[in-house]
């Protein structure tokens, strides 16, 4: 469905005439700027460089890094979620996690512990909204992990829901290794190359550094002001 | 609010922000700290100046060719099922947004921080049709249940707070019993709004960056409260000023990354959040219907003057961070919205001189704010520009030209003034010193403390000293 588009002509013939000329007919092209910084940012660091340069940053963000491989990665996630107090737990319906053998813990595992798991399924409808309201912990995947920064970054759909990373009490995210970039450069790359593709940006794109927090009181950091109060990556080496 | 803020005049704005020390003392703490922060983070990047320069030309560009980026904006927001509508004044974009919450029938709508809606007085326009409106970030939510108190700081909006005026607002107007803990005060919080998102029909954002080629927008916080209004209710509309977008994700994520060194000294905050359109079909949160309002109020008659460049503003308030007299006076003694350096420049601009003529005169002209603007405004020679404009139209300088320059102590043409101007500029210069030498001044005298301190100036007035002398004294 089109959207629409209101009051527009008076508005931007308004803004030609104040710049002292006539509407713009022919498509602007962007200029070659004359400066990028940007892409010089750690562009000469080596993936195990960004790896500690992701871990340095995190412990600034007062989030938690855990580094497993594909085989341990059932046990590190287990821990990350009993260390925040178990259930209820919300993730993303996505094929990688049994790609990556979590199917048994999810499915098996956790509802033989008594533990309340649920796999956000747009079939569901608003119940995930519900469920992830009292979800204890909210697990997704990071797309490209931000070095410089320590930022997960989060593509949404249909089964990817975005509160799933915003309504539980604690957050966890699973980062490959070979997600992690050097900054949110080639990040915004990425989106605009699958944008040049064709194809659309996702609706929602999330770049999340660590809990929810504010200092808006005396400038005092209060972590999990809106989102969760703390916040784990664990970073897998073999992927 | 609209972004006239109180109705009293300028020099009992101003007499009232240097009376209240517990202001004082919150904003030159924070300028300390978040000064400090801000120089880390753009420090370590070790080429500050090429990122400067590069956001200087990437607003400059849009500038220059806004009506395109508007249109390309605009066709790609429609193209994914949005809506837009573009508001010359307030009154347009009030009227359109009661017209959206009115067919939704809506009785509560959640918000998160936009300057650009308190600057169209959007709140009391969606009061007055019975809708409750409810700030959700933490700061703009304390000030809402204080009544509405004004905001003091772009990013800080309740600086001028301590714990325990919070602790005693929270306690009068929502029964809360525990202590002036922040941690406990903002859990508070958080439990009221968190059933404010769940039960609001209307989700309502400002706009840090839209991306012309995607018809995307931006939305930066680090509590994560703009999430919840994004995902939550089924009609979101966002705000945005006209000439906040950028071509391109290339660009968004330049800006992105200068605004918030610039404003908290973040590499990131905690949550970045880019929405493209409604929600996808099948998608179970996110907005069903999506509205941007485009706002012109004013700035196409900032386009093609020489004040031009401050429509690259990317809202950081550094320059607050940085400025003598906003230090001094705080920012309820600039009547609006938009208060330091930037408020200085652009209140006059949307508001108009009748209203504004002293703000251009609340500066030392130090630079101290162009020095650090990310996007090269020149802050202090438009201030400049705008005093020799009111000059020009009023055939003199307002009369607080005057007073403010002797505050500062950079005349001395009446003795009485002079008293007043030297008991306030060892105040003024507090920031900047270590001992009894400015280690760090602003602006200019920045060049000449890189490599010599300058002398602070005295804390005991030289008239004050002899006074004393005679009566045994100070008399170092």
């Amino acid at each position: 469905m089109t959207g629409t588009i209101k009051n527009r002509d008076a508005f931007l013939n308004n803004i030609a005439q104040n710049l002292g000329r006539n509407r713009l007919s022919d498509p602007v092209k962007r200029p070659q700027w004359k400066f990028n910084p940007q892409a010089k940012v750690l562009s000469e660091a080596t993936e195990d460089e960004l790896v500690e340069v992701l871990k340095a940053h995190c412990e600034k963000i007062n989030t938690t890094v855990v580094t497993t491989t594909k085989a341990g990665l059932t046990v590190a996630l287990n821990e990350a979620v009993t260390n925040y107090g178990g259930g209820p737990v919300v993730t993303w319906k996505d094929e990688r996690f049994s790609k990556w053998g979590l199917t048994d813990l999810f499915k098996n595992e956790w509802p033989n512990q008594g533990l309340d798991y649920h796999e956000w399924d747009h079939s569901a409808g608003d119940k995930n909204i519900q469920f992830a309201e009292q979800a204890n912990v909210g697990i997704t995947i990071s797309e490209y992990t931000l070095a410089e920064s320590a930022t997960v970054v989060l593509l949404s759909n249909k089964d990817r829901g975005r509160t799933v990373s915003f309504l539980p009490k604690t957050y966890i995210a699973l980062v490959p290794k070979s997600s992690i970039v050097p900054r949110m450069t080639q990040a915004a790359q990425k989106m605009r190359e699958l944008h040049l593709d064709g194809k659309n940006v996702p609706a929602c794109i999330n770049f999340i550094s660590g809990p929810s927090n504010s200092a808006d009181i005396e400038l005092q950091l209060v972590v999990g002001v809106h989102g969760p109060f703390k916040a784990t990556y664990i970073i897998i080496e073999d992927l | 609010m609209a972004m006239k803020i109180g109705n009293e005049n300028f020099s009992d704005r101003v007499g009232k922000g240097i009376n209240n020390s517990f202001m004082r003392g919150a904003v030159s703490g924070a300028q300390d700290s978040i000064g400090a922060r801000r120089l880390n983070a753009v420090e370590e990047l070790g080429n500050w100046e090429e990122w400067r320069s590069h956001g200087e030309e990437i607003r400059q560009h849009v500038l220059e060719n806004l009506d395109y980026y508007l249109e390309q904006l605009s066709d790609n927001i429609a193209k994914r099922g949005g809506h837009v509508f573009f508001a010359a004044t307030p009154e347009e974009a009030n009227d359109y947004i009661r017209g959206v919450i009115k067919k939704k029938d809506a009785k509560k709508v959640v918000k998160s921080k936009s300057m650009v809606t308190e600057e169209i007085n959007l709140n009391a326009s969606l009061e007055e049709i019975g809708c409750e409106v409810i700030e959700t970030d933490l700061g703009e939510y304390i000030l809402q249940v204080d009544d509405h108190d004004p905001p003091s700081h772009l990013v800080a909006p309740a600086l001028h707070k301590n714990r325990e005026q919070v602790r005693e607002v929270f306690t009068e107007k929502l029964g809360y019993k525990k202590s002036s803990d922040p941690t406990e005060l903002a859990q508070h919080a958080r439990e009221m709004l968190r059933q404010d998102y769940l039960t609001a029909d209307v989700g309502i954002t400002g706009c840090n960056f839209a991306v012309a080629e995607t018809g995307s927008f931006a939305l930066v916080t680090n509590e994560g409260n703009a999430d919840l209004v994004t995902s939550l209710p089924q009609t979101q509309i966002t705000v945005m000023g006209m000439e906040r977008l950028v071509p391109t994700f290339e660009e968004l994520e330049v800006l992105v990354s200068m605004l918030t060194r610039s404003a908290v000294g973040q590499k990131l905050p905690s949550y970045v959040t880019v929405l493209t359109g409604p929600r996808e079909e099948l998608d179970v949160d996110g907005p069903e219907e999506f509205h941007l309002v485009v706002i012109d109020n004013g700035r196409s008659r900032i386009l093609g003057t020489e004040f031009q460049s401050v429509l690259q503003c990317i809202r950081c308030a550094a320059c607050l961070n940085a400025c003598p007299v906003y230090r001094h006076v705080g920012g309820h003694s600039y009547g609006s919205i938009y208060s330091g350096p930037i408020g200085a420049v652009l209140s006059p601009l949307l508001g108009g001189y009748d209203e504004y003529k002293e703000l251009p005169y609340a500066s030392t002209l130090c630079g101290a704010c162009s020095e650090v603007c990310p996007v090269k405004i020149p802050l202090h020679d438009l201030l400049h520009k705008h005093r020799q404009v009111i000059v020009e139209k009023e055939g003199k300088a307002p009369v607080s030209e005057k007073l403010l320059m002797k505050a500062f102590g950079l005349g001395a043409a009446s003795p009485k003034l002079y008293k007043w101007g030297s008991k306030l500029a060892p105040s003024a210069m507090n920031p900047f010193t270590s001992d009894d030498k400015i280690s760090k001044g602003p602006g200019p005298l920045k060049a000449w403390t890189d490599i010599r301190d300058f002398p602070a100036p005295s804390k005991e007035r030289f008239r004050d000293w002899y006074k004393n002398r005679d009566k045994g004294g100070n008399q170092s």
